[in-house]
């Protein structure tokens, strides 16, 4: 099983701007310090190895879309602003005359979430099926609501591809794409689901958009069963814990440190943060990420747990 | 109180012109295991913390670490200060405590003092 992601920031897609790529370039001259490069090679040897992961890389800025790659056909969970580019690249592979199955599962449908599908191009192919699974009964609202006139001029029932909403329920484990599914309800406004995916004995829990406010031991504990001995947690990290039980209480977005807290107790192996918050440039990021494993280095008392951040481009095989 | 709280009372010792300043010096470790007791001790303690009543100053020299259900307790506590009027501070982080409230950015949000005396001095300036 391999996780890659298209998407991996929160509430609303972000653009690196001139500012932002001037600081990148400053630092990267800094970083070579005059140093010239006899080839491309060398070169990029140097960006590869000597370059600080924000300057040389970044984050990314797409909203939440992640593709889950070894089961029977795609598996995408959520459609935001990534799921463009994810269908240009399937389009790039395959050309368009080969008709495909897209299985989606859907933590909710708030419109970062679902903003990629208007610009998914394999949706206006006919012959391609994509059957969109989620807990919530206004799917369909939302996706007619999206494109309909007058904010989008291509309306729902005008893509070519054949898409299913399919309404499922959580709690309950289904079949598809050639994995074991289950979803959890989660703390969001309008209710948001994560999703376990299980195959070949490794299972990996996809929860995005959950506050997790440890008010209740036995909601807590109802969502540590959830996550129990997975492989990989993608888990909505998007606040500080001060910022998430305080002026963004009820917001619906979880903390880093909460995130470290439930796999220690849920005994999680690979703890990766996930809808990022927008206002965060790359650097702030990368200090989160660093702070975020020091917290997991004191509070550890057990197993090891890998700590990681999601950027739009990273792979994680199980 | 149970064992979980010593030295209450400590501010009058401390400072002894001050007498409208309660220390509070929880213990040990503060986890799920932990935090309900943590909760129980903590918050009945805060109901005379108003502007007639008394200031807080939690001690926490003696906690090893406190994940984020203890944070949350500690902000319940913060808001719950708050609402009456009144003043709760945090003293004498030992090194990791420190590291916990700036990850977690606790720092910005709870007045942070290096020690008892330094915490008991800026709360009875504001009399
Ligand atoms: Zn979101
Ligand atoms: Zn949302």
């Amino acid at each position: 099983m391999i996780f890659r992601f298209w998407g991996t920031r929160g509430s609303l897609p972000v653009a690196l701007s001139g500012p932002g790529v001037r600081d990148k370039v400053r630092r990267a001259l800094q970083q070579a310090a005059g140093r010239s490069f006899a080839s491309d090679t060398d070169l990029d040897q140097f960006i590869d190895n000597e370059l600080d992961f924000p300057t040389s890389h970044g984050f990314g800025g797409n909203s939440s879309c992640v593709e889950v790659v070894g089961g029977d056909n795609y598996v995408i969970c959520d459609m935001g602003s990534g799921l463009r580019q994810f269908g240009q690249q399937v389009m790039a592979d395959l050309g368009p005359g080969v008709p495909q199955r897209y299985d989606f599962f859907m933590s909710h449908v708030h419109w970062d979430h679902i903003m990629g599908l208007p610009f998914f191009a394999p949706a206006y192919i006919p012959g391609n099926e994509i059957h969109i699974h989620g807990c919530h009964d206004v799917m369909e609202e939302a996706f007619r609501r999206q494109q309909s006139d007058p904010c989008f001029p291509v309306h729902w029932d005008q893509m070519g591809a054949n898409i299913i909403l399919d309404v499922i329920q959580p709690d309950k484990t289904y079949q598809f794409g050639g994995f074991d599914v289950r979803a959890a309800k989660q703390n969001h406004a309008g209710d948001s689901y994560g999703y376990r995916f299980t195959r070949g004995g490794k299972s990996a829990v996809y929860s995005t958009d959950g506050e997790h406010t440890q008010a209740s031991e036995v909601e807590t504990k109802r969502f540590i069963d959830f996550l129990s001995g997975a492989d990989l947690l993608i888990f909505d990290a998007m606040y500080s814990m001060a910022d998430m039980v305080s002026v963004k209480q009820d917001w619906g977005h979880s903390s880093n440190i909460v995130g470290v807290d439930m796999c220690h107790r849920a005994g999680v192996a690979h703890y990766c943060m996930f809808h990022h918050e927008p206002i965060y440039d790359d650097y702030a990021l990368q200090k989160i990420l660093d702070e975020t494993r020091r917290y997991e280095e004191i509070m550890n008392r057990g197993p090891a747990l890998k700590v990681s951040m999601a950027y739009d481009g990273l792979e994680i095989e199980l | 109180m149970n064992d979980r709280w010593v030295d209450k009372g400590m501010g009058q010792m401390l400072e002894g012109a001050v007498d409208d300043v309660r220390i509070l010096c929880p213990t040990g470790r503060i986890d799920h295991t932990s935090v309900q007791g943590f909760q129980d001790d903590l918050l009945p303690q805060l109901n005379d913390c108003h502007e007639d009543g008394v200031a807080i100053v939690l001690d926490l020299s003696k906690v090893e670490y406190m994940s984020s259900v203890g944070l949350r307790v500690l902000m319940l506590a913060a808001k719950q200060c708050k609402g009456q009027q009144g003043n709760i501070v945090v003293a004498a982080l030992s090194a990791q405590m420190q590291e916990i409230f700036h990850i977690s950015r606790f720092d910005m949000v709870f007045p942070v003092y290096e020690d008892r005396a330094a915490a008991v001095a800026a709360l009875a300036k504001k009399d």
